[in-house]
């Protein structure tokens, strides 16, 4: 293999821009993947997630950027010139070959004396060894993926890319798949980038999500960090629940921000907020929210709504509040006491939370923040 | 799965009301296939009997075209023993067009496929074209177009590739015209199988380490497999059997078996036992050549 680059190291994007005639997918990225890691790209369809992943595979140009691993420049080169293999997402197993030809393709281009043997080892990993000769018409789309999988992972690649490679499976299969997937990452030790527009899989999965949006990536961290402090409405939006409000803000008491959401003064831990003055949007998750039936002493925050609505979950109770700003907040109490709060619509009730618990971000969306 | 248990559980166990439905069922699927089936029999089975009983009549001596009903197989030795070059040079000159129409329509096909965008409307009617003229009328244009006066006699002498200076009536006119004449047959089921691939599995191979012309070679072919084996046996089949293409591009001698079954039933006086018994012979030569072709080259998807 006269071209093939024997990269080595971390993934970098710079710059790496994609446009479609007049749409632009990928509109300038700067990405650095640290080698061994396990990334996720986590955007709503139509956000470049997929493009971006293609122009590593090598499948698709960038327009204009770079794409590096280690210090080895990739942009330009064949997709069968890279160091890096595609779980796509409908598989795209070779329905012509049996399940260990298709597993052995990518030593055999190479050139691997034991392909079939690598092959099967590879199979044994995600627990396919006994369909090895089989043709994937065969197989049902669970084990069509761990083969998909397998024929990525036997290359030893220096990244591997996967496309939405749960997406087609069902519930119950997708929750094994995840532990099963993070499970080969670990073992292998590979550089692994997942694409999803699913933020519970990406989140479960992921020592790093990077939230994109119309060819941006919104904000970049651990799962953690973009659930607990979102940076943009964007995020807080797409990544879980949130309860949110536009508020002006009106004063800052020491540590604090204090805002007015249409008429009622919440307050906001001043590093949590993106913005320091004017108009800021104000969310807290529905889990950080207290619903009681008495005004408690000396949280800080606490307003009065009427419940509009309760679902018992057995481990939890969510409750439906509308608030007096017209907003409905969603709030979600762990059922730890015996005795039940023995809420009704119509209630009166008290929502309270640690200030340091909310954010503000930005009211509107504006470009790249990450 | 427990759906399929459902339908093929025993039927005692259904509700008594299913029962009639399940029988009215069956019954359509019968009248449905009537028509069909009355057509073949009448129009396909019958003659196929009659052609059978005439292949082994014997003649009157001495009063052509006449017979009586016989177990005459000197009529097969005949055929096989007369006619020998007649099927050898039927199945060269098929498998020749076959061959070189294979080679146009891939390349044509893969276009449409891929390539052509929002072109590929126009070329699929580029293809199914000529179907609205006849046949024989397209043929007889060609015999225009390669005539001695005619543009591609002159280029082709004017380079001097030409060792007797003319094409038509020559076996070259006769192969050309086949090809010609059942490219669409060819290019058809290829395109199909193509268009239905997926592009994301030859993508992967690219994606695993194969090059261009690799992954034409190990994945792309393979999965049009199924097209190219329908599309050889569409062309195939009927070139091998054809008249009108020697008869009007070919030359006087060295005929195909097509033309002498031709002769054999309308020129040649007291030929029509011959006739049928080539015609036998035919269609027995063809269903073993197709059989071990698709025992070779076979795949599930077909067969």
């Amino acid at each position: 293999m006269a071209g093939f680059r024997e990269a080595q190291g971390d993934l970098r994007l710079e710059g790496v821009t994609k446009t479609f005639g007049d749409f632009t997918a990928v509109d300038g990225i700067d990405l650095e993947v640290p080698r061994g890691s396990f990334f996720a790209l986590l955007g709503p369809s139509g956000c470049g997630k997929t493009t971006t992943l293609r122009m590593v595979a090598g499948l698709e140009q960038p327009t204009a950027g770079r794409v590096m691993i280690g210090d080895t420049d990739l942009t330009g080169s064949r997709p069968y010139e890279r160091p890096v293999n595609t779980v796509f997402q409908s598989y795209a197993l070779f329905p012509h070959l049996t399940i260990r030809d298709n597993v052995a393709f990518g030593p055999k281009r190479r050139k691997a004396a034991d392909a079939s043997e690598r092959a099967d080892e590879a199979l044994q990993l995600v627990q396919m060894a006994s369909f090895a000769g089989r043709k994937p018409a065969q197989l049902s789309g669970g084990q069509q993926q761990r083969v998909a999988l397998a024929r990525a992972l036997v290359n030893h690649p220096e990244v591997l890319l996967l496309d939405e490679p749960l997406g087609a499976l069902d519930l119950k299969l997708r929750r094994e798949m995840q532990v099963e997937l993070k499970r080969i990452q670990t073992e292998v030790g590979l550089t692994f980038i997942h694409v999803t527009h699913d933020q519970e899989e990406a989140m479960t999965m992921a020592d790093t999500v990077a939230v994109m949006n119309r060819g941006h990536i919104e904000q970049l961290g651990a799962p953690e960090e973009l659930y607990d402090l979102p940076r943009t409405r964007f995020v807080a939006n797409f990544l879980g629940q949130a309860n949110t409000g536009v508020g002006t803000i009106k004063d800052v008491e020491g540590d604090h921000l204090v805002v007015n959401v249409l008429g009622t003064p919440v307050k906001i831990l001043r590093s949590r907020s993106q913005v320091h003055e004017g108009d800021v949007l104000f969310g807290v998750r529905p889990e950080k929210v207290t619903v009681s039936r008495t005004r408690p002493e000396g949280v800080g925050n606490d307003v009065r709504g009427v419940v509009r609505d309760v679902s018992f979950l057995g481990v939890a109770t969510t409750y439906l509040v509308d608030m007096p700003s017209g907003a409905t907040w969603s709030c979600y109490e762990q059922n730890l006491d015996v005795e039940p709060l023995d809420l009704r619509p119509g209630d009166e009730v008290w929502l309270t939370w640690n200030p340091g618990h909310a954010f503000g971000v930005p009211t509107e969306d504006e470009g790249s923040l990450g | 799965m427990s759906a399929l248990a459902h339908v093929a559980g025993d039927p005692g166990l259904e509700p008594a009301a299913a029962a009639p439905e399940v029988k009215r069922r069956s019954w359509t699927a019968y009248l449905l296939m009537l028509p069909g089936v009355l057509w073949l029999a009448i129009f396909f089975l019958l003659p196929l009997v009659q052609l059978a009983s005439v292949s082994l009549q014997s003649r009157y001596p001495g009063f052509p075209g006449y017979y009586y009903r016989d177990l005459n197989f000197s009529n097969y030795a005949s055929a096989l023993t007369d006619y020998a070059p007649h099927f050898a040079r039927s199945f060269l000159y098929a498998g020749l067009a076959t061959f070189l129409a294979f080679a146009v329509a891939y390349p044509l096909a893969y276009a449409m496929a891929f390539k052509a965008g929002r072109w590929r409307n126009l070329m699929m009617i580029c293809v199914i074209a000529p179907f609205f003229t006849s046949f024989i009328l397209r043929t007889f244009a060609w015999s225009q177009i390669l005539a001695d006066e005619g543009w591609v006699a002159g280029v082709l002498n004017f380079l001097h590739l030409l060792p007797n200076g003319h094409i038509i009536n020559t076996p070259i006119a006769v192969v050309a015209g086949l090809t010609y004449n059942f490219l669409p047959f060819m290019v058809l089921p290829i395109y199909a199988s193509l268009e239905r691939a997926d592009p994301r599995v030859i993508e992967a191979g690219g994606d695993l380490y194969a090059n261009g012309f690799t992954t034409f070679r190990t994945v792309t072919l393979p999965i049009s497999m199924p097209g190219v084996l329908a599309g050889t046996l569409l062309t195939f089949i009927p070139a091998a059997g054809d008249f009108v293409n020697m008869e009007l591009l070919g030359p006087q001698r060295g005929k195909m078996i097509g033309n002498v079954i031709n002769d054999q039933f309308l020129a040649v006086p007291g030929g029509y036992p011959v006739a049928a018994a080539l015609s036998f012979t035919l269609m027995a030569a063809i269903l073993v050549l197709v059989f071990l072709y698709i025992r070779r080259f076979g795949t599930e998807e077909l067969v």
